[in-house]
């Protein structure tokens, strides 16, 4: 510690101004490493000054100056020769300078690596474990796996494939962000653009409020509140356009994608705004005054400089939402009517249906034998890497932007 | 995205017609009618996002009021109780629902605490620090169930123990480390660097500096995304479906298959038909698992409000 101080003080003379302490700030503080040291402290570390804060003090800063106070103006005759690096020793300054010891920052700085390394490798491993535990039933599968819409596990003969769950998983989350993504961009525009800020306030924070309620009770009041009130609306939608393949009538309108679906933008819709909101606050203050001294309408501000701006953000926010949609798993699996084993697909967002995720709660408890294990897994799999790549959308959209 | 394919032709309005250079005139009707009608569109929107939330809230707490008042509610199980039956509580899976969350908070704060200190203090814009960003983007977009099946094929294929409350929380810390990591990071990088550099100008080891100083700075924010990483994990419901099987009685032990927990509780309790007690118990199961998050998100912006760091 002294020994820091002093170099500090003597080392100003040397490089006035031009150091960069936040970068290594302890280069200054280097050269007196591991002396061994800890006794010539006439008041030694583990005393720990720095709690003996003065009462109604900055508890951040003055602990820091209380030390400085104490320890300064006493320069220690040091019992070792500086041991290494002289070239920042003075030369004949005649000032030897008590050694500190590094072994406090090489177990922390061990101990952050560390974490860093376990959280590369645990990333790394949930990639592995689930590709290890899939590929046997996958090998075995005696369907094409990729194309199958047929799910058969039990027994030894596997066939099963990931296309119906796919289109499930797909299409709920498609119909919750065509309805999501505009309502979102609505609220974020007001947010920004229309409320005053004291209105403003309040009502996002009742937007991220949404984002608060587990998704369980949305699955529950989606089963047993908002699926009946969607139900009569969807089944007329149905009558009406059910000459398109995409909106047959098929199975109980209450728990169809479609109700799945609107419950899903309802939980992605804070995600979406609280991002779109963020960007649309940045647009940069001179274009929209810019805008506005050309005599544009509040939209025509909107148009001209806001959403262009926020364009990559909206995009980058709304693959986010995807993502958490195609996840989502026990909302989900409440709401969708599961399909009597052997039905005929049908691509219609008024059907029920199984997701990824639906699927695979809905069945935990007949993981039993391996290879049935492992055909589940074989789907997380598909989903993780469904979910990683929308992300990585997301990010690289977000980035662009950015630039 | 917005109803912008509406408005094309409106720049004209924009320079004023060539006789009147200087005419302050109002925009013309069709730029007045789009102005309007995109002001309508936001305040419709805003309307619309507003109605689930006063939706959920209003069903919850208008079915499960009556029994969340009652004290029997916080302090006595499901034990040996059918739909059918009066009576019983929740106590058996509010202490569940926290057990496993706290024991997830024990494993997750640490390491995501420690792992923005890398991101933030040691590796600041060097390739390690991006790899490791990179990993935390791909955990922060890890499904729930995803999770869950990783704990399983690690915990019960891999190491063949059991299915146990305590799995259940390992597959929670993947879910909340992300949560912890970011909000960390967000605030370590907000702590000012002069702080940092009056104290290494006063020779305080690194580490030191980071504890002493650095993170006391921003505590506050900290403890604002714990806040915020619990209530995330205490309303998951996907690894627990998974990883353990629900008890209607009392079972704290964090090893045992079983444990009861209110997202269990009311999966197990959404098909009872309404007017049975069943059907109450599970919409007060419902409120309470909403009171604890909401009240764990109310804390963390009162924290995060109070102790608010200014920006850079």
């Amino acid at each position: 510690m002294r020994r820091g101080e002093e170099r500090i003080v003597t080392d100003t003379t040397r490089q006035p101004g031009t150091v960069e302490p936040v970068v290594d700030p302890l280069a200054h503080a280097r050269t007196g490493v591991e002396a061994g040291a800890r006794s010539d402290f006439p008041r030694p570390l583990e005393d720990d000054p720095l709690t003996d804060t003065p009462a109604g003090a900055d508890p951040a800063i003055s602990p820091v100056q209380d030390e400085a106070a104490r320890h300064s103006p006493v320069p220690v005759v040091e019992h070792h020769p500086a041991p290494s690096q002289p070239s920042t020793d003075r030369p004949g300054s005649g000032v030897r300078l008590a050694t500190i010891s590094r072994t406090g920052d090489r177990v922390f700085g061990a101990m952050t690596k560390g974490t860093a390394i376990l959280l590369v490798l645990l990333v790394a491993f949930v990639g592995i474990f689930l590709l290890v535990l899939a590929l046997p039933s996958i090998l075995a599968d005696k369907d094409s796996f990729l194309l199958s819409r047929s799910w058969q596990v039990s027994g030894g003969d596997l066939r099963f494939g990931i296309l119906g769950l796919l289109w499930t998983t797909v299409l709920s989350s498609l119909v919750a962000l065509v309805i999501a993504v505009p309502v979102a961009v609505g609220v974020a525009l007001s947010l920004t653009q229309y409320l005053p800020k004291r209105v403003a306030g309040p009502v996002g924070f009742l937007v991220e409020l949404l984002a608060a309620v587990p998704s369980i009770i949305f699955g529950l009041w989606g089963l047993t509140v908002f699926g009946p009130f969607l139900g009569p609306i969807g089944a007329w939608i149905g009558h009406a356009l059910g000459f398109i393949p995409l909106f047959t009538l098929v199975s109980d309108p209450k728990s169809t994608v479609f109700v799945a679906g609107i419950v899903l933008a309802i939980m992605i819709l804070p995600i979406i705004t609280s991002i779109s909101k963020n960007v649309f606050e940045q647009t940069p203050r001179d274009q929209i005054e810019a805008a506005l001294a050309l005599g544009a309408t509040r939209w025509e501000v909107i148009r001209t400089s806001v959403l262009p701006y926020g364009r990559s953000g909206v995009i980058s926010a709304s693959m986010l939402g995807l993502g958490r949609a195609l996840g989502e798993t026990i909302a989900v699996l409440i709401i969708l009517s599961q399909p009597a084993p052997g039905s005929r697909f049908t691509p219609s967002i008024f059907a029920g249906g199984e997701t990824f995720a639906s699927k695979i709660a809905n069945n935990a408890s007949e993981f039993d034998t391996p290879s049935k294990t492992g055909a589940y897994i074989a789907a997380g799999l598909v989903l993780f890497v469904v979910t990683f790549l929308v992300n990585a959308a997301a990010r690289v959209v977000a980035e662009r932007g950015v630039k | 995205m917005t109803s912008s394919s509406t408005g094309v032709a409106s720049g004209n309005g924009l320079s004023g017609s060539a006789d009147t250079p200087l005419s302050f005139r109002k925009p013309s009707g069709s730029r007045t009618l789009k102005n309007g009608l995109a002001t309508a569109y936001a305040v419709v929107a805003t309307i619309l996002a507003l109605i689930p939330l006063v939706w959920v809230l209003w069903t919850v707490v208008s079915k499960g009021a009556r029994l969340v008042l009652t004290s029997s509610w916080w302090l006595e199980s499901q034990r040996g109780l059918t739909p059918r039956r009066e009576g019983g509580g929740a106590y058996h899976a509010i202490v569940g629902t926290l057990e496993i969350g706290l024991v997830c908070a024990v494993v997750a704060v640490p390491l995501g605490v420690l792992g923005a200190i890398f991101l933030v203090e040691y590796a600041r814009g060097t390739k390690s620090a991006r790899a490791v960003s990179f990993t935390v983007d791909i955990l922060s977009g890890i499904p729930s169930i995803v999770a869950a099946l990783f704990v399983y094929a690690l915990v019960i294929t891999i190491l063949g123990l059991g299915r146990s409350a305590i799995a259940v929380s390992l597959a929670l810390v993947l879910l909340m480390l992300p949560v912890v990591l970011r909000s960390t990071e967000e605030m370590l990088k907000l702590v000012p660097d002069s702080l940092r550099e009056a104290s290494y100008a006063l020779g305080v080891p690194k580490w030191k500096t980071v504890l002493r100083v650095v993170m006391p700075t921003a505590f506050g924010g900290i403890s604002t995304g714990v806040m915020l990483g619990l209530a995330r994990v205490m309303g998951e419901t996907a690894p627990l479906l998974i990883l353990v099987s629900y008890a209607m009685g009392i079972n704290f032990s964090p090893t045992s298959s079983t444990m009861g927990s209110l997202p269990t509780m009311i999966n197990a309790g959404r098909d009872v038909a309404p007017g049975l007690p069943g059907y109450d118990r599970t919409w007060a199961a419902a409120l309470t698992l909403i009171i604890i998050v909401m009240l764990l998100n109310l804390v963390a912006r009162g924290i995060s409000r109070a102790t608010k760091l200014k920006e850079k």
